[in-house]
């Protein structure tokens, strides 16, 4: 018997010679998109290994499977998007820094795009040790495919023992691809991360819409891969100098595998409308509106605070407010400093959307509505009569400044 | 055309509970029911069978209590539904799951959509679908609010991210995951739910996949809850009294001490 615990093919490598498909004794391997694909009948003898001329075959032994010894450092994924670095990486810079001090582990990170040279150096602010930088055309865009397998070849070859995504869409889409080919754990959605004695990493995350917090870790495959939640964790400061090293690494277009094809690309916002996940302030309505004219009130309330709108499920499937504004279980997860919920109730799955918000507002009729359970400030009150007044006096406030 | 629907049956969420002696999930005497964004799943697998024709199948690996979700999404209409249950399936991380998915959708051979739900309302990771997009292979779009079109080999549809959409080119066969602004799921109809409760529901266990038997289940999970526990309830707040006047002074003032407004 073999220790062999994975085999697996870097397509980059791999030139579809088909070497392989002949040494394999349990006839498991095909052309895949001119590459060879590795079948799940594989039984792990490992005779392909040898045959490929190119190296593009790699197998994982047991010995290697407790590689905490080999792997090591953590690795961030900066995502960006028109060149614009999205929040959540500057927290997990921060929380990569923590653990990559408290480890004695360098800090890296890794930013695809086309032209992000510019923002890659603007991370060496943030204390990074080293950064990855593929630079291209290519890569303007984002897409599942070559995306991912550039940060699989990555991490083949640099091998670090923690992976961080932001738990974006984007995060989220990709980082399953990754932790699938590598055949390691991914925690989804982390809002802790810290380290055991053994140097192993623990992920706190909420389960069942936030009713329970579970820690989970990933003992003996690497790199432990997670995606975090933005604005849980601080965010990394600013400083004048920290030394680096900057990597552009360079790949063959044509080699990297792409099947899907972006045909146009819509803003979901209009111009100077905040986006719910980050806004500090989100103003939400729901069914206690009466109709679809109180979202007027509501965005009222929203502009004189600087803040976005938010909606419950129900006057989303009324049709009063379209469903990106929807908070909740099947909406967004949303975590401003102040949220203010008018008129509505507080159904399980709205707070599982909006419970770990700083401070909670509640303004509702009913003195019974769950809302008022995890309020910090709450008015029984008709909303019609509140609220206006709240808009008058924030105004005031604001011609005073 | 050949589709694939993959549900999950999970606990209905308002039942949550955890013991406090043994510190793990209270399932007993809680309902059950087909995972709500899996809803939206089902309904895209039967309306792509009614505009294009072929077949659909719905697929849940599970304990053999799945198999009344598989019901349920016989009365609703599709054709074929498959169970996925053993022993060794049982402490599935979403690797695991992937891989046993991918196992049995090879063993059906044929299909050019697979279809799954954005992500489970009990584990809330949104992994499954793009994990076993890479197991089988193939490429996947998540994300998906409207399928504009399939001709030929080629999908079009139309994908929300963070703050933007995409229209998408996929070759078939791809993986979807799906959201609920794709469609409004449909009740079951009296004569579905009769039917439903005749028709056969294929049982395949490891022994039928094939597959490697150390990639199943707990054993083929690199993650492991070490705890679970319930989070810091919120502090209890303060109700603001007197007329509407007074508690949006009483407001707005905290909220200046605050620095929010």
């Amino acid at each position: 018997m073999s220790n062999i615990i994975n085999i697996r093919v870097t397509t980059e490598k791999c030139s579809g010679c088909g070497l392989c498909i002949k040494s394999c004794p349990f006839n498991c391997i095909a052309l895949v998109d001119g590459v060879a694909f590795i079948q799940e009948s594989c039984r792990l003898c490992g005779a392909c290994v040898s045959v490929c001329e190119r190296e593009a075959i790699v197998s994982e032994s047991k010995n290697e499977k407790t590689g905490t010894i080999k792997y090591s450092g953590i690795l961030i994924f900066v995502e960006q998007r028109k060149n614009v670095i999205a929040p959540v990486v500057f927290e997990l810079i921060d929380k990569g820094r923590e653990l990559a001090d408290r480890l004695g582990e360098k800090l890296e990170c890794v930013i695809l795009g086309k032209d992000v040279k510019q923002q890659a150096e603007e991370l060496f602010h943030y204390r990074v040790d080293r950064i990855h930088v593929y630079d291209s055309p290519f890569l303007e865009e984002f897409r599942d495919d070559p995306y991912s397998e550039l940060l699989v070849c990555l991490i083949q070859e640099i091998k670090p023992s923690i992976f961080l995504l932001g738990a974006t869409s984007e995060g989220r889409s990709i980082a399953p691809r990754i932790a699938t080919r590598l055949r390691t754990g991914l925690t989804a959605d982390c809002t802790g991360l810290e380290t055991d004695s053994e140097g192993n990493l623990l992920q706190t995350r909420p389960a069942f819409g936030g009713n329970i917090m579970a820690t989970i870790e990933c003992r003996n495959t690497r790199p432990q891969i997670a995606t975090v939640r933005y604005k849980v964790m601080k965010k990394a400061e600013r400083v004048s100098a920290y030394k680096g090293e900057l990597v552009c690494r360079d790949f063959d277009e044509k080699s990297i595998r792409n099947r899907t094809w972006v045909k146009k690309v819509a803003e979901a916002q209009g111009k100077g409308e905040a986006s719910l996940t980050e806004a500090n302030i989100i103003v939400s309505g729901g069914k206690g509106l009466g109709n679809p004219e109180g979202f007027k009130l509501v965005k009222e309330l929203a502009d004189v605070l600087g803040g976005a709108v938010g909606a419950s499920r129900i006057t989303v499937d009324e049709g009063w407010i379209p469903y990106p504004h929807q908070v909740g279980l099947s909406g967004r997860t949303v975590r401003p400093k102040l949220y203010i919920a008018c008129g509505i109730s507080g159904s399980v799955q709205h707070l599982a959307g909006m419970q770990t918000s700083d401070i909670v507002v509640a303004i509702n009729k009913d003195p019974s509505a769950p809302i008022f359970r995890i309020a910090d400030y709450g008015i029984v009150g008709d909303l019609y009569e509140v609220i206006p007044e709240i808009i008058k006096l924030v105004r005031e406030l604001k011609e005073q400044k | 055309m050949e589709i694939i629907v993959c549900i999950k049956q999970v606990p209905a969420i308002t039942e949550v509970r955890i013991d406090p002696e043994t510190n793990t999930l209270v399932r007993e005497g809680v309902e059950a029911a087909i995972n709500p964004f899996d809803m939206y799943a089902l309904e895209e697998g039967i309306r792509l069978r009614e505009r294009y024709g072929g077949w659909t199948t719905v697929m849940s690996m599970g304990p053999s209590q799945a198999e009344s979700a598989l019901r349920e999404a016989l009365a609703l209409g599709v054709d074929h539904a498959i169970l996925l249950s053993d022993k060794a399936f049982a402490g599935a991380d979403t690797l695991a799951t992937a891989y046993t998915l991918a196992c049995g959708i090879r063993k059906i051979g044929v299909y050019d959509i697979v279809i799954c739900g954005l992500k489970t309302t009990d584990g809330d990771t949104g992994q499954v679908g793009p994990g076993l997009a890479e197991e089988l292979g193939m490429p996947h779009v998540s994300y998906v609010r409207r399928i504009i079109d399939i001709t030929g080999k080629t999908l079009l549809v139309e994908r929300s991210l963070e703050d933007y959409y995409e229209e998408i080119e996929a070759p078939l066969p791809s993986l979807i995951t799906v959201t609920k602004e794709i469609n409004e799921p449909r009740l079951p109809s009296f004569k579905g739910k009769m039917a439903a409760r005749k028709a056969p529901i294929e049982v395949w266990n490891s022994n039928d996949l094939g597959g490697v038997l150390d990639r199943f289940g707990i054993r083929g999970s690199p993650t492991q809850v070490m705890k679970v526990f319930n989070p810091q309830p919120r502090l209890k707040g303060e109700l603001l009294q007197g007329n509407p006047k007074s508690q949006a002074d009483q407001l707005v003032k905290r909220l200046v001490e605050k620095r929010l407004a």
